[in-house]
């Protein structure tokens, strides 16, 4: 039997109200409630990252959290966060430096980017692949992410 | 059209991981979760970093999740004489970046990094890993090396257990019915423990091949077991290395052979021992 529960929460800064089955994922909830379906769905078991949303300020997988448990919190997605130029400088390096072809992991890529370069003084390569390493990429092979996400880390981004 | 419509959304079904239906409710108090666990097919939900993929593969069809992130008293890292406590809902990020930890229990600071991929660390919590008791997970081990003591709670009732009596098996652990891990105590380091983590892993932050949790002479494997599986080694490393040939009996898992796995524990066991004998 489908549960329903209300929930309210802020999403790239708008209030939103919906009644949602317990079983939703967020990331579900984002995508085919409110229609915004720049963050992806992969693995739908947390490998993969293509989901990665921030919830309350902080990056988590959106298929592994229930959009009932993001009641009362502040969702940012990609669409929010290229709206609002946060993410320009990865973008434009990323673009630069060929650092997608498919683009299917991107989005979870420049979140999980973007919160090393909020978090983290100066981190080295190392420490880039090690904060990236929850977000696989099938296309590029890694460098061109890691160069363009160092650009932006040596400010030149 | 309207085949071809079908067609394709009934193989977005088949390829989908959702989860089973089930209800949800999260109590503000432990009175009102303790109510609420009483029924037999609620499940525990607290970061659901393990939870929720196993509701996605329908490994588990819970009635009932009682999210007890809601609750109070259950979120702190607190010095309490020789040991740190630290509340069931305290995160692996919040473990990375505490200086009492970092400070007070070596061990479990140098584990932290390990534990999965940043997005989940900042939901997955202490007390759901180690209630968990993933034979692969790195807190298990590092309970067991430093023997911590959990506390556990019921609707009447606190008790204490030992880390080396709380594993009991594969994802089996010595809580009953009805009971709530409510926290950890790990003792606090003296200047003279040596302590060190070390895993091997396909890619950084995935399931361990092999892991070891070190403290002194006390060596918890993980990875190679149904639970943490702990060695006392004092003498030399020789007598070490032959003790672990003979004893440590791994299963292989879906990539490696139990060979494989039995001499990466040599190679870990080797890896740390100047470290914890210096």
């Amino acid at each position: 039997m489908e549960h329903d529960y209300g929930i309210t929460l802020t999403v790239n800064g708008t209030a939103v109200s919906r009644r949602v089955p317990a079983r939703l994922h967020l990331i579900d909830f984002l995508r085919d409630s409110l229609e915004l379906t720049g963050s992806h769905t992969g693995c739908e078991h947390g490998v993969c990252g293509a989901c990665t949303v921030r919830v309350d300020g902080q990056i988590v997988r959106g298929c592994l959290m229930l959009a009932v448990q993001a009641n009362g919190c502040r969702v940012d997605t990609i669409e929010g966060l290229s709206d609002s130029k946060e993410l320009a400088p990865l973008q434009k390096a990323f673009h630069e430096k060929n650092a997608l072809q498919c683009g299917f992991c991107t989005p979870g890529m420049l979140l999980a980017a973007q919160d090393l370069i909020l978090n983290s003084k100066k981190p080295t390569r190392e420490e880039i692949r090690n904060h990236i390493s929850g977000n696989y990429c099938r296309c590029t092979g890694y460098q061109a992410i890691v160069d363009a996400i160092e650009e932006v880390v040596n400010g030149k981004g | 059209m309207a085949g071809k419509a079908a067609a394709k959304a009934s193989l977005a079904e088949r390829q989908a991981l959702k989860a089973p239906a089930f209800a949800y409710a999260k109590p503000a108090s432990l009175q009102e979760a303790f109510e609420l666990l009483q029924n037999p097919d609620a499940r525990v939900l607290a970061g659901g970093q393990s939870l929720i993929p196993s509701l996605n593969m329908r490994l588990s069809e819970p009635e009932l999740l009682v999210d007890i992130t809601g609750l109070p008293g259950l979120s702190g890292i607190s010095l309490q004489g020789s040991s740190i406590k630290i509340g069931a809902l305290v995160t692996h990020a919040q473990i990375e970046q505490s200086d009492e930890i970092k400070k007070h229990v070596p061990l479990l600071a140098q584990a932290v990094p390990h534990v999965a991929h940043a997005a989940i660390r900042n939901r997955g919590t202490l007390g759901g890993s180690l209630a968990l008791a993933d034979p692969a997970a790195e807190y298990p081990a590092c309970a067991v090396a430093l023997e911590a003591v959990l506390v556990v709670k019921n609707k009447t009732t606190e008790r204490r257990v030992k880390a080396s009596e709380f594993f009991k098996g594969l994802f089996e652990t010595d809580l009953k019915p009805g009971e709530l891990l409510v926290a950890a105590e790990f003792p606090v380091a003296a200047k003279s423990d040596r302590s060190v983590f070390l895993e091997l892993a396909r890619r950084h932050g995935d399931y361990a091949i092999v892991g070891l949790a070190a403290h002194n002479d006390r060596f918890a494997f993980l990875g190679v077991g149904d639970r943490p599986v702990l060695f006392s080694f004092k003498k030399s490393l020789e007598e070490a290395k032959r003790t672990l040939k003979a004893d440590l009996k791994p299963p292989a898992d879906l990539y490696n052979h139990a060979a494989t796995k039995l001499h990466l524990a040599g190679v870990l066991l080797e890896r740390a021992w100047n470290t914890t004998t210096a």
